[in-house]
């Protein structure tokens, strides 16, 4: 790799500069922002544009060999981030919801449907 | 045919986790595909409960487009909230929490708009109404809350319903 650098060199550099910004702003956001609520918001630039600018560099750059399996990595990140995520938020809610904080909504429900009427599981 | 059902349950699943496998271990030696088959074979059985039945996608060009405009979003939110972390001290985002009525029922077309609202940065799906009325979502940025619940609905829920309903 003595040579003069090609495109693909200088696409992934950029692509590499722009995750770095991404997830220094996400983390920068993680750090700074007040709430957990808020707090939620800033990981999603790591996990999705972070994630893919590095595997698309990574595509770039393979010399040799297969590079589609390498997009594995965003989709499956795509898939499996949003159960811890989802997770984290709902135990977030019902504790707020425990401590009765001021700003916590309440549960969300039908309105004409009171409790005992509801189908008890739902399959 | 039923003794196949048994063996595996869910065959595209099975498929799915093989390929997977070999893929990620880049090697189709006989090793690493006895890997792959021990979990195609193994890993459906294990997860009967958790498996949704019936599912059918439909409208491919309407899945086709829900990509694109995922895709499209991921990006601009990407931006909105990166700029809103960085310029936040001169105008502050306007957080809240948002309930979206929900006319989609299905399963695996809510399942789908969870990963999509977690995908896309700026929302996070934070309850679900228990007859799936309703959800809550928390939202970064909210300016008219009916004019995001609009785009919401328009822009998500209804080509997830042309889809999987």
């Amino acid at each position: 790799m003595n040579e003069m650098p090609g495109w693909e060199q200088i696409a992934a550099a950029g692509l590499l500069i722009a995750s770095g910004i991404l997830v220094v702003i996400s983390s920068i956001g993680v750090l700074r922002l007040p709430d957990f609520f808020r707090r939620m918001h800033p990981p999603a630039l790591a996990y999705t544009l972070g994630s893919w600018t590095v595997t698309l560099a990574a595509m770039l750059t393979t010399e040799t060999g297969p590079v589609a399996h390498l997009l594995l990595i965003p989709l499956l990140l795509a898939i499996t981030v949003p159960v811890t995520t989802v997770l984290l938020a709902r135990v977030a809610l019902f504790r707020r919801r425990a401590a009765r904080s001021g700003d916590t909504p309440p549960p969300v429900t039908a309105p004409a449907v009171t409790l005992n009427e509801q189908p008890m599981a739902e399959r | 045919m039923n003794v196949l059902r048994k063996i595996v349950p869910a065959p595209l699943m099975s498929l799915t986790l093989l390929l997977l496998w070999v893929a990620l271990a880049r090697s189709t030696s006989p090793g690493q595909i006895l890997i792959g088959l021990v979990l195609a074979f193994g890993v459906p059985p294990l997860t009967t409960g958790l498996r949704l039945k019936n599912v059918r996608l439909r409208a491919p060009l309407v899945l086709m487009r829900f990509v694109l405009t995922v895709a499209v979003d991921v990006v601009t939110s990407n931006a909105e909230i990166a700029w809103g972390i960085v310029a936040g001290r001169w105008r502050q985002p306007r957080p809240a929490f948002v309930t979206v009525p929900l006319e989609l029922r299905d399963p695996a077309g809510l399942a789908a708009l969870a990963v999509v609202t977690t995908i896309v940065p700026g929302t996070v799906w934070t309850e679900l109404a228990l007859d799936r009325s309703a959800l809550l979502l928390h939202v970064w940025d909210v300016g008219d809350e009916s004019a995001f619940v609009a785009r919401f609905k328009h822009r998500y829920e209804r080509p997830l319903r042309e889809i999987f309903e």
